[in-house]
């Protein structure tokens, strides 16, 4: 923890977690896509749902699936914005149970080049957010660091010669978290590093065997 | 999270004879390898957007639900343009409960605001540090230096409790805000550490158990006029403190006391909008003129 988690972000108000924290699922959203959204449905569960309207929850959502930092003038104004740029979207009341965060919300994106994600995300107060889903598997992903994403398949070696990847460029690893449905099918591992990764490390971990996709993520809390 | 104490720091800071926001500046510096200088300008970027936040809301702008706005200026105008024999707060406490307003008007008109340590609260630390730096004389850094103070403090503060209104109910955002504003007043002038620490601790024993209740779940009523509360208390507690005055319980104490205390809050009075002021009939008449009786969201 630092001053800046206490301290900002700046943001459009009127609060830090249904506004600004929105605001970073959908920015995140985006940047696991990997293009730009041509459509989205929009699932909010619990507080998200009962006064995410009067927090302008829906319009922070939809600004950060056009990539806006959280303080940008326009927020109050996406859906217009969203309408020209020819993302279409919809909200929906999802119940998700008791034991999912008050402030929830499920994605589930279709891409220009026709790329889809489902994610499910939550706004953990202050602005501070938390990934728990990504196309089914568990994952937790705070957006506070520079992170390499893959999905692979679950084969002795791949977390070996990804992290090596990483250290033959000097990228240090914070943090990584690996989860796979079962054993031996596919899995998704989240490799938090410190400073930035590369695009070649990006490339690099692309060409290996096993790797089916590999994402590169800018911190979106800072 | 790694549980801190202010008390260290304070300790810490007295021993090598720095002023507290002196100290907190070269402890974040190192800890999070950045020079002095960049971050004593972020800070400044920050106190901009506050400043900024309070102009914005002495416009007198309303919020999208039309709960609140404009409060802020009309309490400014009765202040520093009416001709009146009534007031009671003298300037400086008069310009510290309109700014408080008025930068949570902004915040809740969905204006740009800074955080600190939340938006519904983010009235309080702006209000306090310019109504004292209009009204005394200080300089660009120290004010920078005071709003690093507040930030250290409430690092303390959410280490050891929370700077959640739905985890800890509204003391722990305005009561932080609150303690927060207080050490960085005292901070600002030029108080020593140790009235740092009894100026957070007298602040937040003054809000100690305050619910939070929003009428309709919104960032809205009571939350504005809390901020000119918490605002008021943390002037008090700074001067207090500034004069001598101590806490009798420690400052980690009193922080741990206001955990325990968001704990025990039940769950309609921690940001639900099912308790105290949301569940009054007015309250709930208010949710249903913004809601029409259901909350569903816009397409």
């Amino acid at each position: 923890m630092n001053l800046f988690d206490v301290i900002g972000p700046i943001m459009i108000g009127p609060s830090s977690s249904h506004t600004a924290g929105a605001v970073r699922l959908g920015r995140l959203a985006l940047a696991l896509l990997g293009e730009s959204v041509r459509d989205a449905d929009i699932g909010l569960h619990g507080s998200f749902a009962s006064t995410g309207r009067g927090h302008g929850t829906d319009r922070a959502l939809v600004a950060g699936l056009m990539g806006w930092d959280t303080d940008d003038s326009r927020i109050p104004h996406s859906f217009e914005f969203a309408a020209k740029a020819g993302l279409t979207f919809h909200f929906e009341t999802v119940c998700l149970g008791d034991d999912a965060h008050p402030n929830t919300v499920v994605f589930a994106l279709k891409g220009k080049s026709e790329g889809v994600l489902r994610l499910t995300g939550c706004s953990v107060g202050g602005g501070r957010i938390k990934i728990t889903e990504l196309n089914g598997f568990p994952l937790e992903l705070t957006g506070e660091f520079s992170a390499l994403i893959t999905l692979h398949h679950d084969r002795p070696g791949v977390i070996h010669s990804v992290t090596g990847v990483l250290a033959s460029r000097t990228v240090n690893v914070a943090e990584m978290r690996v989860s796979r449905r079962k054993k031996g099918s596919t899995a998704v591992m989240v490799i938090d590093v410190d400073g930035t990764v590369p695009q070649e490390v990006v490339d690099a971990v692309a060409c290996l065997p096993q790797i089916i996709a590999v994402r590169r993520l800018n911190p979106v809390v800072v | 999270m790694e549980k801190l104490a202010l008390q260290s720091w304070i300790e810490e800071a007295a021993v090598n004879e720095l002023p507290f926001g002196r100290y907190c500046l070269q402890l974040q510096a190192t800890e999070m390898e950045l020079d002095q200088k960049v971050l004593l300008k972020r800070m400044q970027e920050y106190l901009a957007v506050m400043r900024d936040a309070i102009d914005y809301g002495l416009t007198g702008v309303r919020s999208t639900s039309g709960l609140v706005g404009g409060n802020g200026l009309r309490l400014h105008n009765w202040h520093t343009i009416e001709k009146n024999e009534n007031r009671i707060l003298g300037p400086l406490t008069a310009k510290a409960a309109a700014y408080a307003l008025a930068a949570n008007e902004a915040n809740a008109a969905m204006g740009r605001i800074c955080a600190a340590p939340t938006a519904g609260s983010s009235g309080v630390l702006p209000a306090v540090l310019f109504s004292i730096a209009e009204e005394r004389a200080t300089t660009q850094e120290n004010l920078a230096l005071a709003l690093i103070s507040a930030g250290a403090i409430g690092m303390v503060i959410a280490s050891r409790a929370s700077l959640s209104g739905a985890e800890g109910g509204c003391q722990a955002e305005c009561g932080s805000a609150a303690a927060m504003a207080a050490g960085a007043a005292v901070d600002l002038l030029g108080g020593t550490p140790v009235q740092v620490g009894h100026a957070v601790a007298l602040a937040l024993k003054n809000l100690l158990g305050l619910v939070c209740d929003p009428v309709a779940g919104l960032v809205e009523v009571p939350c504005v006029k809390r901020n000119a509360g918490a605002t008021m208390i943390a002037l008090l507690a700074a001067d207090m403190a500034l004069s001598g005055i101590e806490s009798v319980i420690p400052v980690d104490e009193v922080i741990d006391a206001m955990a325990a205390v968001g704990r025990s809050i039940p769950d309609a009075l921690r940001e639900t909008g099912h308790g105290g002021l949301a569940a009054t009939p007015t309250g709930q008449e208010c949710a249903e003129r913004i809601f029409g009786g259901q909350n569903r969201l816009n397409n």
